[in-house]
């Protein structure tokens, strides 16, 4: 019998509780749904699963733990990282409350599906190998096609969530094949072991594992909307539920950012002067693809789906360097990143909601007039994301830049650069359409039309070209504290990460830390 | 003490936010004078005579990424603080008698943008100066975008436009100072601390090879800022659009930023960067004097005018600068001060002007002196000031500022008295324009009132004060600047000395 052969490996369980928890909260959470009593506890158990999740991450902070044989690793890397995912979940699900599409979708499965895919995030950033490397990040993704498409009665949503899931598993396709590569040329699946068989078994630069790591490469690219692999961001952000959206634009970036650095540093670490170079033209021209794509945007939506590409590659540029500075500076990224676009995100619920615009540019227009706060939180968002002192998005960039110019990489900073010129352009015209009235916007012809919407829902405003599902649901939506409040506090954070980045640094230093 | 100078205003104006609508314009000048007061106290306490920093701030910021809040005065940067404190003053003051909405907004951006320029005068890091510097934009961006004029009517653009412009022209440069502010910083570092402290960057030295380019890093932001002469672009439309209240401070203080940047960093950090290119930055700034100049006399917008004397004057400060001589430099402070006051009230001047007359076109303008002899006088002082009109303190300026070019390099020298003569032209016209000839209907000459006339009163006073004794500033600023030209000087090895002391301050700094 095996028995003799097999050996269980011993399993912490003190180390994966954080995952027991999710899974567990996931089982009861659809369970809930079962029952017409029940069925409104779900956002509640789901906010208690993530605490709880959240709180079990926390008590192994500064450990560093293989776990399950060497499939999973608890650093810091992998807590800050799930950390980051967690919290955006916590934002998503304030955001969902009064949501049409969690309520359409059936209240159990929504928020179950959610704390699925956080359940995958968390696994993807502790992967340590790489079969859970691919089982955590088909986890991630396959309740997010389903998620983007629960907003039944808009045919965006359906397409949304079609279009990730083709273009998904493609990219998931592709990372498979790649992986086949790399454990073909070293007959290893652990991420030390391909380190040491590529060492050891003299597959430096060959072939074999060159052609696994460009196709790992695309695959995760894909996962992180890294140009030119990023087709698909605009117009599954755009399709999907706003709050979904606000919860893939950050958590399945940072999560699959944590695995990018996890695999490429630590299992293809010898390699790395192979792969340097190609990460760096991806990032160089995914920040120019990003960021000349956003200018023409009239949706805030894809606006910030063509941000995040180039925000993606600004990111890119920490693992470029392959060195401590690198990966703090964009775990450092990733985590302001969070609060700049739950900031932005926030108002764009609010405003989808409360005016006939939808997600249009139009929607914000006076809003510095109507709803100051609301106003004073996108503008914080937009100049954090333009990378402007006195907001974490500068302390960001200064961060980057420092690793990249350490690193030899100047001619890649000078593209962050360059890049956060020409991102000027479209997110300074969100601000002036908040601030500097109407008339602004020369360029659009129906905006004599429609004029100003600070007559309020009151009035009746002309709908051109908006879809008829797009009526204000909520025409309060503007006041709501669970609007108002994430996109106040997450500009707040960002202001003060800002001024007093020095708590935010130790925490992205001690993730960079546990891997050299 | 240096600490509440800087965050004084940011105070107010945040506290502003709470205050009716009526209340806040004055809460917000007593704002901008509270921080005049300090700025004065801290002044008497200068010790006089001293080149190193005094008043000094100095701890850790970010300590994973080597940044310091360090704040310092001296020579270089304590008239350019007063200018800052009483400039706003005033604007403040003149925007306070007027009405507008959102007051409570307007009046927070105008004093956040107080902070923001103060701290790039006193900031002793590199890179809170590159932080100071961006921060003091962003205020600037809504105060012209949300309060501005629209020049649609006429074919330009909307005010946000013109401002968004504005915007992308001086944070292309500034951005690149960043990348040089942190090139500098690691390369000088050598592999060791890391550090962006001015002083400490200056005593460990930058190979020549990358100041070579580091250098044309940090001379893009300030010359945008400036504007200088080919990268001006951004200038006309932006001064078209701008509120006049806060133009006052725009044009008086922030110009002033770029000029001081060179001084207090590329001096000291890029000496031999510095020497190699000073001949292409004295063209471009002959090229600013002309072309300001030209422009000046040939524009008939009162703010156009104003602007691009600014252009001409900010391209005399550069050559003053760049004559790499103390005596230049000397005069390049002194005029700083002088063309901030002057272009501050002349904004004043145009404010008043335009309210009178409804116009901003010159050519539709005349015979205001007549029933306003107190207005003409003040006027009349502020103009003679621009024309540099022996007597007046601007006069000592671009004395100072000729000596030093005459015996640095006197071709240049020969081109640059030319300019003396434009600014008379385009000064007296502005004056004789506004003032002088026939009055066209519905143009009235009434006398400055009483408000107004507080305002602008202290300003012309400061003007008529330098002019009896520029030793103030010159005196205060010399031992700095000796210190700043002495760093290119020396790494030049025998250059043109001028004094013993700054010989044997280049020994102690190349040791």
């Amino acid at each position: 019998m095996a028995g003799a052969g097999f050996n269980a490996p011993h399993v912490d369980y003190a180390g994966i509780a954080p995952v027991i928890a999710l899974t567990v909260g996931l089982v009861v959470i659809l369970m809930s749904g079962v029952f017409e009593t029940t069925r409104r506890w779900a956002p509640g158990l789901a906010v208690i699963t993530l605490a709880a999740a959240a709180g079990l991450l926390i008590w192994k902070w500064g450990e560093n733990l293989s776990l399950v044989a060497g499939a999973l690793r608890v650093d810091d890397l992998a807590i800050s990282i799930s950390l980051i995912a967690i919290a955006t979940a916590f934002a998503a699900i304030l955001l969902s409350i009064r949501e049409r599409a969690a309520e359409e979708a059936g209240y159990g499965e929504y928020y179950a599906l959610l704390i699925g895919s956080v359940l995958g995030m968390v696994l993807l950033s502790e992967a340590e190998n790489l079969v859970t490397f691919f089982v955590a990040i088909e986890t991630l993704s396959i309740p997010l096609y389903i998620l983007c498409a629960t907003n039944l009665r808009r045919e965006g949503s359906l397409e949304s969530g079609l279009k990730y899931l083709i273009v998904g598993s493609l990219g998931s396709a592709t990372l498979l094949y790649g992986m086949a590569f790399i454990y073909g040329g070293t007959g290893a699946t652990d991420f030390a072991g391909i380190a040491h068989g590529i060492e050891v078994k003299g597959m430096l630069h060959d072939p074999l594992i060159l052609i696994g790591i460009a196709l790992a490469a695309v695959g995760l690219a894909f996962k992180t909307s890294i140009a030119p692999f990023h087709q698909w961001t605009p117009d599954v952000y755009q399709g999907a539920p706003t709050p979904i959206t606000s919860f893939m634009a950050v958590a399945t970036k940072a999560a699959a950012f944590a695995v990018f650095i996890r695999f490429f540093v630590v299992a293809l670490g010898p390699e790395v002067g192979d792969w340097q170079m190609g990460l760096a033209i991806l990032a160089a021209i995914s920040i120019v693809v990003g960021n000349v794509g956003a200018l023409t945007q009239n949706s805030l939506k894809r606006l910030l789906g063509y941000s995040g590409v180039a925000q993606a590659g600004y990111m890119l540029g920490g693992l470029v360097v392959a060195s401590e500075k690198g990966v703090s500076s964009l775990v450092f990224y990733l985590a302001i990143y969070l609060f700049m676009n739950l900031a932005a995100f926030a108002v764009i619920v609010a405003r989808e909601r409360e005016t006939p615009f939808g997600d249009d540019i139009r929607g914000v227009r006076g809003l510095g007039a109507e709803r100051p706060a609301l106003a004073a939180a996108l503008t914080i968002s937009m100049l954090a994301l333009a990378g402007l002192p006195a907001t974490a998005g500068f302390i960001g960039k200064l961060y980057l830049i420092e690793a990249l110019v350490e690193g030899n990489y100047l001619w890649l900073a000078i593209f962050i650069v360059g890049g956060t010129m020409i991102s000027l352009a479209y997110y300074l015209r969100v601000v002036a359409a908040m601030w500097m009235g109407p008339e602004t916007e020369i360029g659009s012809a129906t905006a004599s039309a429609v004029g100003a919407p600070a007559g309020g829902p009151g009035s009746t405003p002309v709908i051109s070209g908006a879809s008829p599902e797009a009526d204000p649901v909520d025409p309060e939506a503007g006041r709501r504290w669970y609007l108002v409040g994430p996109a106040v506090l997450a500009a707040g954070i960002t202001v003060f990460f800002g001024v007093i980045p020095q708590p935010l640094v130790d925490f992205a230093s001690h993730a960079g830390a546990s891997l050299f | 003490m240096i600490n509440a100078l800087l965050w004084v205003p940011l105070a107010f104006g945040v506290v502003g936010f709470f205050l009716p609508r009526r209340a806040v314009g004055w809460w917000a000048t007593a704002g901008a004078m509270v921080t005049l007061v300090l700025g004065v106290i801290m002044a008497l306490g200068f010790e006089n005579g001293a080149a190193g920093l005094q008043d000094t701030v100095n701890t850790t910021w970010i300590s994973g990424l080597g940044v310091n809040y360090s704040l310092g005065i001296d020579g270089l940067n304590l008239f350019l603080v007063l200018l800052t404190a009483l400039l706003w003053t005033g604007g403040i003051a003149f925007a306070a008698f007027r009405e507008r909405d959102r007051p409570q907004l307007f009046f927070f951006l105008m004093l956040a943008a107080e902070t923001g320029t103060l701290g790039s005068f006193l900031s002793q890091d590199l890179l809170l100066f590159v932080l100071f510097f961006d921060l003091m934009l962003v205020p600037f961006y809504f105060l012209f975008g949300a309060w501005g004029v629209d020049r649609t009517g006429e074919g330009g653009p909307t005010a946000s436009r013109a401002t968004l412009k504005m915007m992308i022209y001086t944070l292309i440069g500034s951005l690149l100072m960043l990348v040089g502010a942190i090139a500098t910083a690691i390369i000088s570092a050598h592999g060791g601390h890391l550090t962006f402290s001015i002083e400490a960057i200056q005593h460990q030295g930058v190979p020549v090879g990358s100041q070579r380019w580091i250098f044309w890093f940090f001379a893009a932001a300030f010359l945008v800022k400036m504007p200088a002469f080919l990268v001006h672009g951004w200038m006309p439309d932006t001064y078209k659009a701008a509120p006049l209240s806060t133009l006052v401070v725009f044009s008086g203080v922030l110009a002033k930023v770029g000029a001081y940047g060179f001084l207090r960093i590329v001096l000291p950090l890029f000496p031999q960067a510095t020497a190699q290119f000073q001949t292409v930055i004295l063209l471009l700034a002959l090229g600013s004097i002309l072309y300001g100049s030209v422009m000046a006399f040939t524009q008939t917008n009162l703010r156009l005018i104003a602007g691009y004397s600014s252009v001409a004057q900010l391209g005399f400060i550069t050559i003053g600068i760049f004559t790499l001589r103390a005596d230049g430099s000397d005069g390049a402070i002194l005029q700083m001060v002088n063309h901030g006051l002057v272009v501050g009230a002349i904004f004043i001047i145009i404010g008043i002007l335009v309210e009178r007359s409804g116009t901003e076109d010159l050519r539709s303008m005349g015979g205001m002196a007549m029933r306003a002899p107190v207005f003409a006088a003040l006027f009349l002082i502020v103009t003679m000031a621009t024309l540099a009109m022996p007597g007046s303190a601007n006069f000592i300026g671009e004395f100072y500022i000729l000596n030093g070019l005459f015996e640095a390099k006197i071709v240049f020298a020969f081109i640059a008295i030319s300019a003396v003569a434009l600014a008379a032209y385009y000064a007296l016209r502005l004056y004789i324009g506004t003032m002088h000839n026939r009055r066209p209907d519905g143009i009235l000459s009434r006398e400055i009132s009483l408000r107004d006339g507080v305002v602008l009163a202290p300003l012309v006073l400061c003007i008529l004060g330098l002019a009896l004794y520029p030793q103030l500033i010159l005196h205060r600023a010399d031992p700095s600047v000796q210190q700043s030209v002495a760093a290119v000087t020396g790494s030049e090895g025998g250059g043109p000395q001028n004094s013993p002391s700054s010989s044997e301050e280049e020994l102690a700094v190349s040791k």
